[in-house]
């Protein structure tokens, strides 16, 4: 059933559509789901910079584009400084206008992580959102910082055998106003997030989880229910930091209290098909590692 | 303006810019009126905004992903197979 507070959060965000139907997005794609939310939270005086991610493939064929909002594509790794350029010009002319770049994580924790961090040390005024599907997605599913120990991609056959690149901890060391996760399953806290990290002046970072259908080999109907598995497992852990002060959000905390034991969210997705009880044991430990240092985080302010 | 535009590779917002991804579908989305409560968590879930306000599909642009079956809280929806 649904609750009456969810009620209350679906009046709020307006029915004004930014993506028109349709994008040659992949059925069940958290891409396009997350990219309504943002739009949605951030509204018509917005400019998206779109490095080369999944999102600049799916806007449709020349001259038509799917987007109702002025979108900039650039190179991988000129995102943030061309957000950079963009959000100074805007403000020496007295707008207001978003600048909002859309990253991939091959875009932020890979390739782009140079012009992010100038971006985010110079204090730029944008938010920069890196949906994060935890491999080079367009290209075929090639592993990338952001690809989880365990999981095969094209380029890791038998699974990665490094870590996940810990981005949220690179960019809490820049100081920014504002910096929180998200994930495409819960659309109203993910709104919600974007219209915060817009009232902030100085750059701010939203982490959003991404599934994908064809990239983690599960069918195109789980994309919300392995979402909400990542948060419910203590995978992805849900939480907002403003000016440094950490608040775990409600629906992670449940989660740390009572976990869904993490096979749970592994069964399903075919990349962690034949993981091996050594790398599973390794992540299991990482998670709750990761559960501990951010709950003494928070329990120390 | 027109010249800038002739220059610079602008695309226009149109409905149908990806094509009528309607014909990707294997799989349509059937909504049993009956069992709806209306509570809408399909149309919010939508990938592609296929789903309107008064929850109707619009099976030019489904894609047929069926997240919206799958999250129906009241089991409403089901996914049929296409007759081509």
């Amino acid at each position: 059933m649904i609750s009456l507070q969810e009620l209350d959060t679906i009046g709020e965000i307006p029915q004004e559509e930014y993506v028109l139907k349709c994008t040659s997005a992949c059925a069940g794609c958290s891409d396009s789901l997350a990219l309504r939310y943002v739009l949605k939270a951030a509204g018509p005086d917005t400019v998206l910079v779109v490095p080369a991610c999944c999102t600049s493939v799916i806007q449709g064929i020349y001259p038509n584009t799917a987007f109702n909002i002025p979108v900039y594509n650039i190179a991988f790794a000129a995102a943030a400084a061309c957000a950079s350029g963009m959000s100074n010009a805007f403000r020496a002319t007295g707008k207001k206008t978003n600048v909002i770049v859309y990253a991939g994580d091959g875009g932020t924790l890979d390739i782009g992580i140079q012009s992010m961090s100038g971006a985010f040390e110079r204090g730029t005024d944008f938010l920069y959102i890196c949906y994060d599907n935890e491999a080079y997605g367009n290209t075929g599913m090639q592993r990338s910082g952001a690809t989880p120990m365990g999981a095969r991609t094209t380029t890791t056959p038998t699974g990665k055998i490094d870590a996940k690149k810990d981005i949220d901890a690179i960019i809490a060391a820049h100081n920014p106003p504002y910096m929180a996760t998200a994930a495409a399953a819960y659309p109203q806290d993910l709104f919600k997030k974007v219209q915060k990290a817009l009232t902030f002046r100085g750059p701010s970072f939203i982490h959003v989880l991404a599934p994908c259908p064809p990239g983690w080999r599960f069918s195109t109907e789980k994309t919300v229910e392995i979402g909400k598995l990542a948060v419910k497992s203590g995978m992805w852990i849900l939480y907002e930091r403003e000016f440094g002060k950490l608040t775990i959000n409600p629906q992670s905390k449940a989660a740390m209290k009572r976990p869904v034991p993490l096979e749970e969210y592994l069964a399903p997705q075919g990349r962690f098909k034949g993981i091996d009880a050594k790398t599973f044991e390794t992540l299991r430990q990482h998670l709750v590692k990761n559960i501990k240092k951010l709950s003494a985080e928070e329990a120390e302010e | 303006m027109s010249q800038v535009r002739q220059r610079l590779a602008i695309s226009k917002p149109t409905e149908g810019a990806a094509g009528k991804t309607g014909t990707w579908r294997v799989f349509k989305p059937v909504v049993d009126k009956e069992k709806c409560n209306q509570c809408g968590l399909c149309a919010m879930y939508c990938p592609d905004s296929a789903i309107d306000a008064d929850l109707n599909v619009d099976l030019t642009f489904c894609k047929g992903c069926g997240i919206c079956a799958n999250e129906c809280p009241k089991k409403a929806i089901e996914m049929v197979r296409e007759e081509k």
